[in-house]
């Protein structure tokens, strides 16, 4: 900063005056202002303009923000290494395919047996349309997307105390809820019981809305008709020649609907992060990490554990062992070192940072995420349900069943997400399975939804976060109150140490976190050795 | 619909007016999305604490570690073992607004009694509730 005076001084520099002076909040204003913040923090291709003149940075962990700040760091003439304790680089951007083996704590190893070119995303699997960040390196390294379907109108909604435990359509869920919705506002409308909220102008434009929104009749009634049956689908449906005319369909009783609980799973695909279009990368999330590890493998030391993360006046030591030759130490130095190690790992390793980064670290919990693929014989849920993509929701252990948003219509074999839960009971009960038994258990539930399930099943293989190794959970968990009381703390410097990863970003949990944390701390970093 | 493929996943769908003796049995598990059904120390370790400390207690080493629970000194003070289960740190989770009382204080004194502990000092669900 102190190189460069007014007149030359960039959008970017202004902001970061604007953050240092007067904090975040004062940031993002100034950031609306200026047309940056509408939806991401991802402005384009980081600039890490000035000489690094040769400074050097340690890298902890080679998942994405490990390599984003690699492959940036690099670029800007920084010398950089990074220590990374699996085997591989991506970290959870990660897919499991046939001829796979994973080890999990506890010394269980799951051997993929799915068939060649069918994959399962363990960790994450979908990327909203703004999420820029991860959308720009994809574009940068030639990572192929494709859409990633989270609303299915014909996927099931299904509860095990709800219509005697028959799935419903979702179609038909979010049409009847809507439907009895409008006609009941419609009718407290007619009746004036509206009068102190709505003026008499407006409430004509609201009847003729809610006429639109729930496909009421001229009488404001959601029934069975053609009208309804537009939006919920038919008994029978619009054919050609004589078999032409459609037969309407019946709605559901709206007591049934309400205690059904299914309006839990409408709002899903309304949420920002779930609203259409969502992408995956063709043929696994890990082609993201497959993509950056091009551009870093040099600089990857892999099996390297970390025991010790210590700083002094002149500089970091990182003291590590290789995993397949234990018990002698090792040591890299550099001026600066980004560590995206996890927390529940972070907090067990020896590190000489203050005593608020250091609360930060030890505070956070970690959600122990399950996730479980199965492979069928077919894809039944097509050939006999209609079911292309997206997502079936059910109060079962499962909690929902993803299929595949890709190579429809293939009449071999195929992979679907047989089970997801984050951070519930369900969660830690999984967890606490054998991989064996979760996979029953998965089969199990499913086959409530999919009686094909016992006949097509033929084999399947589950992550369980908290067991895994390189990370002890699946996302930082925060709540509101522990970011009032360490976000700032873990993300802040700390001599020649600074933190990155999703758990330091407001998108736990998300790829995009990881990115736009990684940036976010290159980018003081670098600022912090201009200043030098 | 609930075709058993294993006797110990049983689904629990309703656990109304279910008997006590099966109340004290591992089949409780998936019971409730948001609290633990299991209501015995033993069945709630199988349940919920194996999944990282393991079924015998021995824990697990990775990129970092959860501690065995055998002959563990630290379990020693149950005040420390109170607050890990109720408020987590580091990477134990907080497990308290999944449990009552009643389990919090169960699953602690089974855990120390048992994989070669002895602190014979019960704690009590009031014990538990302290520290919410």
């Amino acid at each position: 900063m102190s190189e460069r005076d007014d007149t030359t001084m960039r959008r970017r520099d202004l902001l970061a005056l604007v953050g240092t002076a007067a904090g975040g909040a004062a940031m993002y204003r100034a950031m609306s202002s200026l047309g940056l913040a509408a939806e991401s923090t991802y402005t384009g291709p980081i600039r890490l303009d000035g000489d690094a003149k040769g400074a050097s940075v340690l890298i902890l962990g080679a998942g994405l923000s490990g390599m984003v700040a690699a492959y940036e760091l690099r670029k800007a003439g920084y010398r950089v290494q990074v220590l990374e304790y699996n085997n591989r680089a991506g970290g959870r951007c990660w897919s499991l395919r046939g001829g796979d083996t994973y080890t999990e704590l506890g010394g269980a190893t799951q051997r993929c047996e799915f068939d060649s070119g069918l994959y399962f995303n363990p960790g994450p699997w979908r990327i909203p349309y703004h999420h820029h960040g991860v959308l720009d390196y994809c574009r940068q390294f030639n990572v192929a997307l494709e859409p990633f379907i989270q609303v299915n109108y014909n996927a099931w909604l299904h509860s095990q105390r709800a219509f005697d435990g028959k799935p419903q359509r979702y179609r038909q869920v979010q049409a009847d809820f809507n439907g009895h919705v409008a006609e009941l506002l419609a009718k407290a409308t007619s009746q004036r019981k509206l009068d102190a909220a709505v003026t008499l102008e407006d409430q004509e434009i609201l009847l003729t809305a809610l006429r639109n929104w729930g496909a009421l009749d001229e009488n404001y009634a959601y029934k069975t008709n053609l009208v309804a049956s537009r939006r919920r689908g038919y008994d029978k449906d619009p054919g050609g020649g004589l078999a032409g005319p459609p037969i309407p369909s019946k709605p559901l009783a709206l007591s049934d609907l309400l205690r059904s609980r299914m309006w839990q799973s409408l709002i899903v695909g309304s949420n920002y992060q779930f609203q259409t279009t969502l992408f995956q990368p063709v043929g696994g999330m890990d082609m993201i990490a497959r993509a950056f590890t091009r551009q870093v493998s040099d600089l990857i030391r892999f099996n390297a554990k970390v025991t010790a993360i210590r700083q002094d006046a002149g500089g970091v030591t990182v003291v590590y062992e290789d995993t397949g030759d234990p018990g002698k130490p090792l040591r890299a130095t550099a001026d600066w070192c980004l560590c995206t190690i996890p927390l529940p790992i972070l907090s067990q390793i020896e590190i000489n940072v203050g005593a608020s980064m250091q609360n930060a670290i030890d505070a956070v919990p970690y959600a122990p995420a399950v996730k479980i693929g199965l492979q069928f014989k077919r894809r039944f849920w097509e050939q006999d349900d209609g079911i292309y993509g997206g997502i079936s929701y059910t109060d079962l252990p499962i909690r929902m069943i993803g299929y595949p948003c890709t190579g429809y219509g293939d009449t071999g074999k195929a992979v679907l997400l047989g089970a997801y839960e984050i951070f519930g009971t369900y969660a830690y009960e999984f967890t606490s399975l054998s991989p064996a038994e979760r996979v029953a258990k998965a089969v199990e539930d499913g086959s409530s939804i999919h009686p094909q399930y016992g006949r097509e099943f033929e084999n399947g293989i589950s992550v369980a976060w908290h067991r895994n190794p390189s990370v002890l959970g699946c996302e930082g968990n925060w709540t509101d109150e522990m970011r009032k009381q360490h976000y700032e703390n873990l993300c802040a410097i700390d001599g020649r140490i600074l933190l990155a990863g999703e758990h330091a970003s407001y998108w736990g949990g998300w790829q995009e976190g990881a990115i736009l944390s990684s940036l976010d701390a290159i980018g003081r970093l670098h600022r912090r050795v201009l200043a030098g | 619909m609930c075709r058993r493929t294993t006797v110990a996943l049983t689904l629990a769908a309703s656990l109304v007016g279910m008997p006590s003796a099966l109340a004290q049995s591992a089949d409780l598990r998936f019971g409730n999305p948001t609290r633990f059904m299991p209501q015995s120390g033993e069945a709630l370790y199988a349940a919920v604490c194996q999944g990282c400390h393991m079924p015998a207690g021995v824990g697990a080493v990775g990129a970092g570690a959860y501690p065995a629970l055998t002959n563990n000194p630290r379990l020693a003070v149950a005040g420390h073992a109170l607050a890990m289960v109720v408020k987590g740190r580091k990477g134990m989770p907080p497990l308290g607004s999944l449990l009552n009382d009643q389990q919090v204080a169960a699953v602690v004194n089974y855990v120390r009694t048992h994989f070669g502990n002895d602190f014979r000092d019960e704690v009590t669900a009031t014990d538990a509730q302290a520290l919410r």
